[in-house]
């Protein structure tokens, strides 16, 4: 498992002139009169996708715990938990008194509503996370036995997928590409039945070997966090449309989705 | 480049040829179709089609010298005190050509009326000030009718409890806020079917505006209102339909909700968001 | 603070004696601002010190001017009187009864010089000769006679009976008394003799001094003392009245048309120009018009108020629509874009607001032009309002004449007695422009408050 590059946040640079240059050159965030404003907004985009990158540490952390039975990794991963929340705390208030002092409208007003359900889901993405480390310290005091490895080696496909995926939509959201949000949406019920696939293993497996049941439960539980990730993820991507389109396309299906955008 | 250079290269690349959006109503109290207005050589408004919705706020917004406070005061014929403005297009009144030979502005301007920018109440007395309209027009010819004119024009526009015990005094004796209630009191003495209203907050503080702005709220009910105004949070607050003016030109029109969450045209949402002003 | 600028004042010091002039890099602004404090004081001490000069210099010219010529008016504003012992002889008189028409033609003449020959029988010890009777009836008025008459008239039941009747000094006499029985000019003028029975009568308590109210009952006449300004006042207040009534609305009224109706074209361009230049014609040439066109051309009566009014009326109509174009200038654009919005004509809008409001400033315009005509003679003259005119004007067509021009008639004449007349008639004309200004004061302030 390697850790996934972050993206696109080399160029954090405080006056916002040398910015990455897809999310802000596409809706000129840079452009404001004020240019405290743009330093602001610019901010607050940098502090998310801070955020992202840490998150998705987490996940790659966490589920490397569970794969390789790591009690200190894990044990790392539920103490930088802390720091996700923090994040949470910060760019919720933050965000708060950009509208209270700048009465955003339009695309600002959507950049600044789509970052707080952002950091919502992101924060949610981290407490799954969590779980991994629990899961992973409890796993690795239990007993593995060869026959205990299939499970895993479907996790770790799952983990796998839902890694990338995550860093597709973070990338995504840093660029503001919509098409590339959009394939992610419509590819969120392959993780759904990868979750069935490897739910139908365990349970198998539990009736099979009844002292296996506790570690069967907890790979279960980690998978089951795993799917919750994929669903944020996909949340992300939902924001990321609203964002540059202005359509809400939540709960919708993929068609609606694209009679929407067209229309 | 400094932010306003980036207005002339938006304006570079970004061509006008259509307005976005929607112009149009089902119930339009006054359409204009294709207005044109020059000063003299200089073409102050060009091509300007849009409807204002039968008792809504619609608001006109737009960067300093677009053209909206001349669209607006087309709407009325006050541009005919000005010798060297020419107006050409159809502008009408349910339906009624308003620029008709025969038509006495005089007449029109008793069925639109308007409220400026900066109070301007007459030197006399606040009785005088809104029983002024209803004389000249000879509405009424008797004192008692009279009174309840004042009365009820006092009421509509929120200033009566405030004045009652002292209509004889002059208008220019009260506040900001109050003169420019009286404004309103006066105008809709005449009972008016349109108002227009000229960035009529500009002058007044935050408490006196947003006595204006829920009053204008509430006469939305029984007139049209067209509003000029600076502040976009005020045309956010006030309107139920937005129309965006540059440099003479209707760049977009719709719902307010609409213009302020997810503009249309680059240029509208660069205005909204203050890339340039 | 004065420590520093004391430092600096060394600072500066050591710099200048080492050749380096440059002091400004170590002072801050407050530093610099305070060393040129002193001097911003000094100038504005001084300029308020020169206002002060001129304001005090101006009122003090007012003062004498007003203090010289109420000096030079007082002695106009008391007569001499002297009793005397009158006999109504009916032989004197030559008439046989009192009948109401026999006092009418009886000879008071004779009456006034017999009963002062009794008075006074002889000069010098010797028999009145026929000089010495000229010289005695010269001490009293002409109308002394007419003073006799009226008495007797109003009370017959003194026909053929001695009274004591008052009446008025010569003009040479009662400039000799104002003087003080002095040796000066006007002691010159009266013989030795003369000089002497007039002592005789005033120690006889024959003299009295009263107030001289034939000044504004009396109109014009020959003999100083019986001069008044009744005649010239009303002239005066009739071209007024006609001034006014024309001048007034027609200047008002275009100065409205050439603000609120004309078109801004050329042609408006130029009545504005020669509206301007017209204010700086000298007012004999509107005389000369007068004269030529209204005089000569429409047959209108000479030397009436009727024309000396339009004559006026054409002077100040220029300053009048010129103020009154200010005053309407001035009225902000926004009463009337509230009228107009409101749906009012644009005559209702004129007259309902915008002339009201510039009222105060039209009414100041009329007055300067009113009191300009008030003080103008050379039109006037122009038009025969020089006249000498004895009675009273009682209408517009009638002869008159103007203060302005009577003050011009006696300031000329030689007599030493209207040199006190023009002074007080220059004292009644001030007084009639402070009434006028007082008023336009009261109206202007009237028209504000609304």
């Amino acid at each position: 498992m390697t850790t996934s590059n972050t993206p696109n946040n080399k160029n954090t640079s405080k006056e916002g002139k040398e910015s990455p240059s897809g999310f802000t050159s596409k809706l000129h965030l840079d452009k404001h009169i004020s240019r405290r404003f743009n330093e602001e907004l610019e901010q607050v985009r940098t502090l998310v996708i801070q955020m992202g990158a840490l998150v998705e540490q987490q996940v790659n952390d966490g589920l490397r715990a569970v794969l390789n039975a790591d009690e200190t990794l894990a044990a790392k991963v539920i103490e930088r938990d802390h720091e996700v929340n923090t994040m949470e705390l910060e760019i919720d208030e933050y965000c708060t008194q950009i509208l209270a002092r700048r009465q955003p409208a339009a695309s600002d007003l959507r950049l600044i509503v789509s970052v707080i359900k952002s950091i919502t889901d992101l924060e949610r993405m981290g407490d799954e996370s969590v779980k991994f480390g629990r899961n992973a310290i409890k796993l690795a005091k239990g007993s593995f036995t060869e026959e205990g490895s299939r499970p895993l080696v479907e996790l770790k496909h799952l983990g796998n997928h839902v890694s990338k995926t995550l860093n597709k939509a973070l990338t995504a959201y840093a660029q503001m590409d919509v098409k590339a949000a959009l394939e992610i949406i419509k590819d969120d019920n392959i993780i759904d039945e990868e979750f069935d696939n490897i739910s139908r293993l365990l349970v198998t497996k539990m009736m099979e070997n009844p002292r296996e049941i506790k570690n069967s439960l907890r790979v279960t539980w980690c998978a089951r966090a795993l799917e919750r990730i994929g669903d944020h993820t996909t949340n992300l991507c939902e924001y990321i449309v609203y964002l540059v389109e202005g359509k809400d396309v939540r709960h919708a299906t993929m068609e609606q989705i694209k009679a929407k955008i067209d229309g | 480049m400094n932010n306003t250079d980036i207005k002339q290269n938006e304006l570079a690349q970004i061509e006008l040829t259509e307005t976005v959006g929607n112009i149009y109503a089902d119930d339009a109290k006054m359409s204009i179709r294709n207005a044109d207005v020059y000063y003299g050589d200089k073409q102050a408004i060009h091509d300007v089609s849009l409807d204002l919705a039968k008792n809504q706020v619609t608001a006109l917004i737009g960067p300093s010298g677009c053209g909206k406070s001349t669209f607006l005061r087309c709407l009325n014929r006050m541009n005919d005190t000005i010798d060297i403005c020419r107006i050409t297009g159809q502008l009408t009144l349910d339906g009624e050509d308003i620029y008709a030979k025969n038509l006495d502005p005089v007449l029109l301007r008793a069925r639109v009326g308007m409220v400026f920018q900066k109070p301007n109440p007459f030197p006399k007395s606040i009785y005088d000030n809104v029983a002024y309209g209803a004389r000249i027009h000879g509405l009424t010819n008797n004192k008692a009718e009279l009174d309840e004119i004042v009365e009820t024009s006092l009421q509509k526009a929120g200033l009566f409890n405030e004045v009652k015990d002292r209509l004889k005094d002059p208008g220019t004796g009260l506040s900001g806020g109050q003169q420019q209630r009286l404004c309103i009191a006066r105008t809709i003495a005449v009972s008016p079917e349109v108002i227009l209203m000229d960035e009529p907050a500009s002058a007044l503080d935050p408490i006196a505006t947003a006595i204006i702005e829920e009053l204008i709220d509430e006469l939305k009910e029984k007139y049209t209102i067209a509003i000029v105004t600076h502040s976009m949070q005020q045309a956010a607050r006030v309107s139920q339909h937005t129309a965006y003016f540059h440099m003479g030109k209707l760049v977009e029109m719709g719902k307010t909700e609409d213009i302020f969450t997810r503009p249309s045209h680059k240029l509208t949402e660069n205005y909204i968001t203050g890339r340039f002003g | 603070m004065t420590n520093s600028i004391n430092n600096l004042k060394e600072n500066s010091k050591e710099n200048t004696d080492m050749g380096n002039t440059t002091i400004s890099t170590t002072l801050s602004t407050t530093e610099k601002v305070a060393l040129s404090l002193k001097k911003r004081h000094q100038k504005e001490k001084l300029f308020k010190r020169i206002g002060l000069f001129a304001v005090i210099f101006g009122f003090m010219l007012v003062v004498v001017l007003i203090g010289d010529i109420t000096s030079k008016a007082l002695p106009a504003f008391h007569q001499h009187w002297v009793k005397v012992d009158v006999n109504y002889k009916s032989a004197w008189l030559n008439i046989d009864d009192s009948s109401a028409l026999n006092l009418k033609k009886a000879n008071y003449r004779s009456v006034l010089k017999k009963s002062l020959y009794q008075m006074f029988p002889t000069a010098s010890g010797k028999k009145l000769s026929r000089k010495d009777k000229r010289q005695l009836s010269k001490l009293f008025s002409t109308n002394a006679e007419f003073t006799l008459k009226d008495t007797l008239i109003a009370s017959p039941e003194h026909f053929n009976k001695q009274i004591n009747v008052w009446v008025r000094l010569d003009d040479d006499v009662d400039s000799y008394l104002k003087e003080g029985f002095s040796s000066g000019e006007a002691g010159l003028r009266l013989s030795q003799q003369q000089a002497q029975w007039v002592a005789q009568l005033n120690t006889e308590q024959r003299i009295e001094s009263r107030f001289n109210i034939s000044f504004f009952t009396a109109s014009d006449s020959r003999e100083p003392e019986l001069a008044g300004i009744k005649g010239a006042l009303t002239g005066t207040l009739l071209t007024m009245f006609v001034t006014l009534l024309l001048s007034f609305p027609l200047g008002v009224a275009g100065a409205l048309y050439l603000e609120e109706f004309a078109p801004k074209n050329r042609w408006t361009d130029l009545i504005e120009i020669n509206i301007n230049n017209l204010a700086a014609v000298p007012s004999i040439v509107f005389g000369l018009l007068g004269l030529a066109v209204i005089i000569n051309l429409f047959g209108l009566p000479r030397s009436a108020p009727l024309v000396g009014g339009i004559v006026l009326t054409l002077m100040t109509l220029p300053t009048i629509i010129i103020a009154s174009r200010a005053a309407i200038k001035a009225v902000p654009p926004s009463i009337r874009e509230a009228a107009l919005g409101l749906g009012a004509s644009k005559m209702q809008v004129t007259f309902s607001h915008v002339l009201p409001q510039a009222m105060p400033g039209i009414i100041t315009g009329a007055i300067i032009g009113i009191a300009q005509a008030l003080g103008e003679t050379a039109p006037l003259l122009m038009i025969g309002m020089v006249a000498f005119i004895v009675d009273v004007p009682t209408s517009i067509v009638d002869s008159a004449t103007v203060l302005p021009v009577q003050i011009f008639l006696w300031a000329d004449s030689p007599e030493r007695a209207f040199l006190a007349k023009t002074s007080a008639a220059i004292l009644v004309l001030l007084s009639l422009l402070l009434v006028i200004n007082v008023t336009a004061t009261m109206l202007r302030s009237k028209f504000e408050k609304k």
